[in-house]
């Protein structure tokens, strides 16, 4: 079985290696991330916003839902936080 | 374990200076966010550690006056709330969900607005970070607040 696995965790090594030669190249102006929306943002952004940093009018902006989901993300860890940690009543024994 | 005031004197002086310094600056990293590094989570990580070292020097019984460990809760969920109405305000003025040029500040239009609305929406972000920075910290200490 052990070596089962091996073999598996090879193989797949091995695909990830020849497919990442498919990527572009880092930086590439003409890679399908760097043509879509990107272009739109760093020419408009500070028109559409009056943002300098483009990263914030990116954030809070165009993409606040998932800044939106973040933040629901943080208050959700401190709620369970609270649930799994607070002393209850019956622990002051202790 | 942080029952009690830190017997140290240098501790004391200089968490007493540092603190308001660091409140101060959590804010202007908090307004900063249009301009450079910073915005709602970085400014509200650093107030919610201003109000951390303040409970670690003083101590339980006099932390909890200055800073009782519920609001930290009602301050994360006002901020959540703050995030939640700018974006669900506009819907009612005939904008989209998030859509900050559609929100009722009629003195502000177009970019104006949009700018404002980051603003609001980082407010919304620095409370609910500073709250549950707190909140982590009042439960993972184990002492009953």
């Amino acid at each position: 079985m052990k070596w089962v696995s091996v073999l598996l965790m090879v193989l797949f090594v091995g695909l990830m290696l020849y497919s990442s030669t498919g990527l572009p190249d880092r930086a590439d102006p003409e890679a399908p991330a760097n043509t879509h929306v990107s272009p739109v943002y760093i020419e408009e952004s500070v028109e559409d916003t009056h943002t300098p940093n483009i990263v914030t009018a990116v954030l809070a902006d165009y993409r606040g839902y998932d800044t939106l989901g973040e933040t629901v993300v943080i208050f959700t860890a401190g709620l369970a936080c609270i649930l799994v940690l607070m002393k209850r009543k019956t622990d002051d024994k202790a | 374990m942080i029952k009690h005031e830190h017997k140290s004197i240098i501790v004391q002086t200089v968490c007493s200076l540092l603190i308001p310094f660091i409140m101060v600056f959590a804010l202007y990293v908090l307004v900063h966010g249009h301009y450079g590094p910073g915005g709602g989570f970085q400014g509200g990580v650093l107030f919610g550690v201003a109000i951390i070292l303040q409970r670690i020097y003083l101590g339980r019984e006099a932390a909890v006056i200055r800073f009782p460990p519920v609001l930290a809760v009602v301050f994360a969920a006002i901020g959540l709330l703050i995030y939640g109405l700018a974006g669900v305000v506009p819907l009612f003025m005939g904008g989209d969900f998030l859509d900050y040029s559609a929100l009722p500040l009629f003195w502000l239009q177009g970019a104006e607005l949009r700018s404002t609305g980051i603003l609001i929406i980082e407010t919304g972000v620095f409370l609910g970070v500073f709250g549950t920075m707190v909140l982590l910290f009042d439960n993972l200490i184990g002492e009953r607040w």
